[in-house]
């Protein structure tokens, strides 16, 4: 039996839509065989392994300003459908604003790879392992939705529904990832452990988020936003509760770590155990948190 | 399959192209225009081996349609010598034994020309995180580092 390790790409047809609306028109009318494309870096994959035989792939990164990238200090950031990652990890007020971003986006891959990678894409795939979609949950994301209807906002916190699975239908094109800004006085962190130090998808993957918060108990709200350890990229929710509540020391971050442990849910696969996954979330999830902890201060 | 006519410029010379909807960038240039410097490695976006750059920015050709590239600038392994001179990364890997089956090179070297091109004088580090698509089997990594560091200090510009 002769085994290709690298096949090439199956037939399909290549559609360079004009507008949006022809683009969702061309979606609408060919469900379960046409596939938005943006970078391609996940879809020529699962394509060239057979997971995926769509007939047509609508390339819809060129159309109507899905290549911008927009920060406003009164609303927040606009990422653009079509706004590479490298773009994202360069721009200043990426890295002001939102440093959690970008260290979720730096994680990703190679750089070759985030020439073509999109954040809104990644999200799109909703894979668990997703990188940069805790960050965005974390950071309250919503995604800008064009469909046969025009324009809509959907909320990310209830897009996903399974590996893979989202609430997004045929003709469903989103065109930017909406950011609000930040919190005074926040922080953040993504800490990925993967089977070697750089460009693996995760094992674990544990994005935190905290600021200063005179509604809470504690003074503070923390956030932590789980990857790889789910179906769905998972927002461990009874850690920000707790965190609220109780005084900020590190046996409260202990506890939170506990909690985050018992909120996932993970898989035996090829990059590691559940009871490894579980454990490294307990593990990782206090050393994202100190490390938050430790920026908040340090402002 | 739909069939599409692309006009794109390759290391400096426009060519017009016919290619069927699913041919990579990588095939275009190995198999349609002969330019086999550039590699085929893993066909998934994790060797590096197929790097070029387009528009300025390197990306694995693998995983890059060809009618993606209607009207790009393409920049080959071929393309990076400029009048019979090589490109000072080519002339520093040489100088530092940073080739041994040398099929990761040409990617090696456009991910490091790319490097340069937009951080001119990097840190080892720096270096290091921009190889980190670029797989070596041989796991020549350290003259490979060194040469980059080394051509960092022979641009035209460097002190």
């Amino acid at each position: 039996m002769t085994i290709n390790a690298h096949p090439e790409l199956p037939e399909f047809d290549y559609i360079r839509p004009a507008t949006l609306m022809e683009a969702s028109r061309f979606l609408a009318q060919h469900p379960g065989e046409s596939r938005p494309l943006l970078g391609g870096t996940d879809i020529f994959v699962r394509m060239r392994d057979g997971f995926w035989q769509d007939k047509y792939l609508v390339d819809v990164k060129n159309l109507d300003g899905t290549d911008e990238m927009h920060f406003d200090p009164a609303t927040g950031l606009t990422v653009g459908a079509g706004v590479n990652m490298n773009r994202v990890i360069a721009s200043p007020d990426v890295q002001v604003h939102y440093p959690l971003l970008a260290d979720a986006c730096r994680s990703v891959a190679s750089y070759q790879l985030r020439t073509r990678a999109t954040i809104v894409g990644n999200i799109c795939n909703a894979s668990p392992a997703g990188d940069t979609i805790g960050a965005c949950l974390l950071l309250d994301g919503a995604l800008k939705v064009h469909s046969l209807d025009g324009f809509r906002e959907e909320p990310l916190n209830t897009l996903f529904l399974g590996p893979g699975k989202t609430t997004l239908q045929p003709g469903d094109i989103v065109t930017a990832l909406k950011l609000p800004l930040p919190p005074a006085g926040s922080a953040g962190t993504y800490i990925k452990l993967g089977r070697n130090k750089w460009s693996d998808l995760s094992i674990v993957g544990v994005s935190a988020y905290g600021y200063p918060d005179a509604t809470a108990a504690s003074g503070y709200r923390f956030r932590i936003a789980l990857a790889s350890v789910a179906p769905i990229p998972l927002v461990a929710t009874a850690v920000e509760k707790y965190l609220a509540d109780h005084p900020i020391s590190p046996e409260a971050f202990q506890q939170a770590g506990l909690l985050a442990e018992e909120a996932c849910n993970p898989i035996d696969d090829v990059r590691g155990s559940a009871r490894y996954r579980r454990a490294m979330v307990r593990r990782l999830t206090v050393r994202a948190l100190l490390k938050v902890w430790d920026n908040i201060n340090r402002r | 399959m739909s069939f599409h006519r692309i006009g794109i410029t390759i290391n400096g010379e426009y060519e017009q192209v016919d290619i069927p909807s699913n041919l990579t960038l990588l095939q275009m240039l190995r198999d349609k225009l002969s330019l086999t410097g550039t590699k085929n490695g893993c066909n998934a976006g994790e060797c590096g081996a197929c790097t070029v750059l387009l528009n300025g920015e390197p990306v694995n050709s693998c995983m890059v349609l060809a009618v993606e590239c209607q009207g790009a600038d393409i920049v080959t392994v071929e393309g990076l010598a400029k009048d019979g001179v090589l490109d000072p990364v080519q002339q520093a890997i040489i100088d530092h034994g940073g080739v041994q089956c040398g099929f990761c090179t040409p990617g090696i070297l456009i991910s490091s020309r790319a490097l340069l091109d937009r951080n001119p004088e990097p840190t080892e580090d720096e270096i290091r995180e921009a190889l980190v698509g670029n797989l070596c089997r041989c796991t020549g990594y350290i003259r490979i580092v060194d040469a980059v560091k080394d051509a960092a200090a022979r641009q035209p510009w460097s002190g």
